[in-house]
């Protein structure tokens, strides 16, 4: 912007100033208001206009038709059927059009209103005015006397045997729901402190469900083991391996650091609970070289060597060690249960 | 006499007669010594022992020791077998290029005839796993839906569920298992390298492997279904939450924009 542009009354008083009488404008930041109106090609053009409702038409019939093959491909295609589609590579034809023409529909429908709103619904700028919200202060007024009126009536400041009844009542009536949620189900009893580990059961390897022998742990290697008597298909399989899950490594006995976890391992041979302290994810992320156990979660690290102890992370329990030894079969064998409940704490664990 | 001493004193004198001494005592040691040891090793065995300590003493004596027992600056190589010197060196692993939490797979630097003769020296020093044949690690005819269940079961803790890697503890990570071999995947289960728990045959059959081998190879196959679509890296919610922040809020913000500068005026101002 060139000087010859600023108008006159926003240039510097120049000499003006030296006698201390500036010449200010009335409203220097006037608000300038709307802008003047300017149409669309629709508002002039009764063609454009007509063209426009054709394609905001066109979008919707798009979307309608999308909905219509959303529900063939639903009824055409069977749920295993892979196709090749370039990029994706081999995926399945069904999921691949669902997801496709549900997109459609709905982008459409969107597409349609966006541009309907911007060609063809009044874009004629409108300013409304706000009003302040506060109250008056005779209203305001009124209220507070009214208030101190009604509590000096209800006599609630008087007579407090009433008051302080009322609120025994008030406090007193949540109880009936707080004792219905004991419905919610059995209470768990025992069974967050047991589980199906018992004195004698064999330590069953859970790749060839064999029972395994001292012999067969190599230091270094990792293996994980069930009970006993339980199958993988069992109705119950999941609630108990969910307790029972075990891993097993061995660490030369020089190596191990922790007195009871040497005497409670067979020649080195230790068995840990798999289920993580904190809140129970299953973790056998071990390093043979570290003896350290990962948790995958939340990255609690515990150590094998040292009664699986927590050296990283919000675990707050070491894993619980099961006490093995030999049977006179030559099997390996647990000595018990576990001798503190597994996973993740609770309110009554102590 | 004056020229005689003059030209004895020739620049290059002592040069010529070290170069003499030299060739003369290489050649006297090439026509004796290795005389003497071909003589008492015959078999193409001790023969490979032979040229795999050779290539021993060049490229792992300066940290496994001279003679495989180990150093500060690397473990004692005794009973760990040939399979684990052919997964090593095979991978590029060893000869490792610097200490640090984890030696990455890199390009391999031995042929398979001088890895075969490292393994053969390694696993003369004592007994351990022997180098698979391919009956042993070959997945033909092996029951992949098993395989996959015994994956999940002893390896997806680690290495995810479709083989993709993961991150372990201060620097140390499980690999991608996209692109192994199926020997160096049986080594692997068999020596367990480096971190890694090893599976040998007594708690994971030869015919286990064999399943997993098969699994790791289906699953992450050009040919392999994949129902959802993109893979994404196989990462799980962790890529495909990120894709859908970045590129489909993304797609929402840009379309957001789009439709607000644009005008629709008839005059463009």
């Amino acid at each position: 912007m060139s000087s010859q542009e600023i108008p006159e009354e926003n240039l510097p008083a120049g000499q003006d100033t030296a006698h201390g009488a500036v010449k200010v404008a009335d409203d220097p930041f006037a608000d300038p208001g709307l802008p003047p109106h300017k149409p669309r090609i629709q508002d002039i053009d009764e063609r454009a206009a007509r063209r426009s409702e054709r394609a905001v038409a066109f979008m919707f019939t798009l979307s309608m038709l999308a909905t219509v093959g959303f529900i063939a491909s639903y009824v055409i295609f069977p749920v295993d059927k892979i196709v090749y589609i370039w990029p994706l590579g081999r995926v399945s034809a069904l999921n691949f059009a669902l997801g496709l023409t549900l997109g459609a529909a709905l982008f459409f429908i969107g597409a349609g209103a966006v541009h309907w709103a911007r060609t063809l619904m009044s874009d004629v700028e409108v300013a409304d005015e706000r009003h302040p919200m506060a109250a008056s202060p005779e209203v305001k007024a009124k209220v507070m006397a009214d208030f101190a009126a009604g509590a000096a009536e209800s006599g609630m400041g008087r007579r407090k045997l009433i008051r302080n009844t009322m609120f025994g009542a008030l406090s007193l009536v949540p109880l009936s729901g707080i004792v219905l949620l004991r419905d919610m189900g059995p209470l768990p009893e025992k069974k967050l402190r047991v589980t199906l580990w018992s004195k004698g059961l064999q330590l069953i390897n859970m790749n060839t469900h064999e029972p395994l022998r001292p012999e067969d742990v190599a230091v270094g290697s990792l293996t994980f083991a069930m009970p006993e008597g339980l199958s993988e298909h069992d109705e119950h399989f999941q609630t108990e391996i969910a307790k029972a899950a075990l891993m097993i490594v061995r660490i030369q006995p020089e190596d191990i650091k922790d007195k009871r976890e040497l005497e409670w391992s067979h020649q080195g041979i230790v068995a840990f609970s798999k289920i993580c302290t904190h809140v129970g994810c299953p973790i056998s992320l071990y390093e043979q070289q570290t003896h350290h156990v990962l948790c995958p979660c939340h990255q609690s690290t515990f150590d094998l060597s040292d009664g699986a102890r927590v050296i990283f992370g919000p675990a707050g329990h070491a894993l619980p060690q099961l006490r093995i030894g030999v049977n006179d079969k030559g099997f390996l064998e647990a000595l018990g249960d576990f001798d503190e409940p597994v996973g993740p704490a609770f309110w009554e664990r102590g | 006499m004056k020229k005689l001493s003059a030209r004895r004193r020739h620049p290059l004198a002592a040069v010529v007669v070290l170069l003499l001494a030299l060739a003369a005592t290489g050649g006297l040691y090439a026509a004796f010594a290795p005389a003497g040891t071909a003589k008492a090793d015959e078999t193409a065995q001790s023969l490979a022992i032979e040229e795999g300590k050779k290539l021993y003493s060049v490229g792992c004596a300066s940290c496994h020791g001279t003679g495989g027992q180990g150093t500060t600056d690397g473990p004692s190589l005794v009973g760990v077998g040939s399979a684990a010197v052919d997964f090593q060196v095979g991978t590029g692993r060893m000869p490792a290029q610097q200490p640090g939490a984890q030696v990455p797979k890199k390009k391999v630097i031995y042929s398979q005839a001088e890895i075969d003769q490292l393994a053969a020296y390694v696993a003369s020093l004592g007994a351990g796993a022997i180098t698979p044949t391919e009956g042993q690690y070959s997945p033909d005819g092996a029951d992949i839906a098993r395989g996959g269940e015994l994956f999940r079961t002893n390896c997806a803790q680690c290495h995810n569920f479709t083989g993709e890697g993961g991150a372990l503890t201060y620097g140390k990570y499980a690999p991608s298992l996209e692109g192994v071999s199926p020997k160096h995947l049986y080594e692997a289960m068999q020596t367990g390298p480096q971190n890694m728990p090893s599976f040998p045959d007594t708690t994971m059959p030869e015919k286990e492997k064999k399943d997993i081998i098969a699994y790791v190879q289906a699953v992450n196959s050009d040919k392999a279904d994949n129902p959802g679509g993109l893979k994404l890296g196989g990462l799980g919610p962790v890529s495909e939450g990120l894709f859908a922040w970045v590129f489909g809020l993304g797609a929402l913000i840009a379309v957001a924009i789009w439709v607000a500068a644009h005008t629709a005026k008839a005059k463009k101002s």
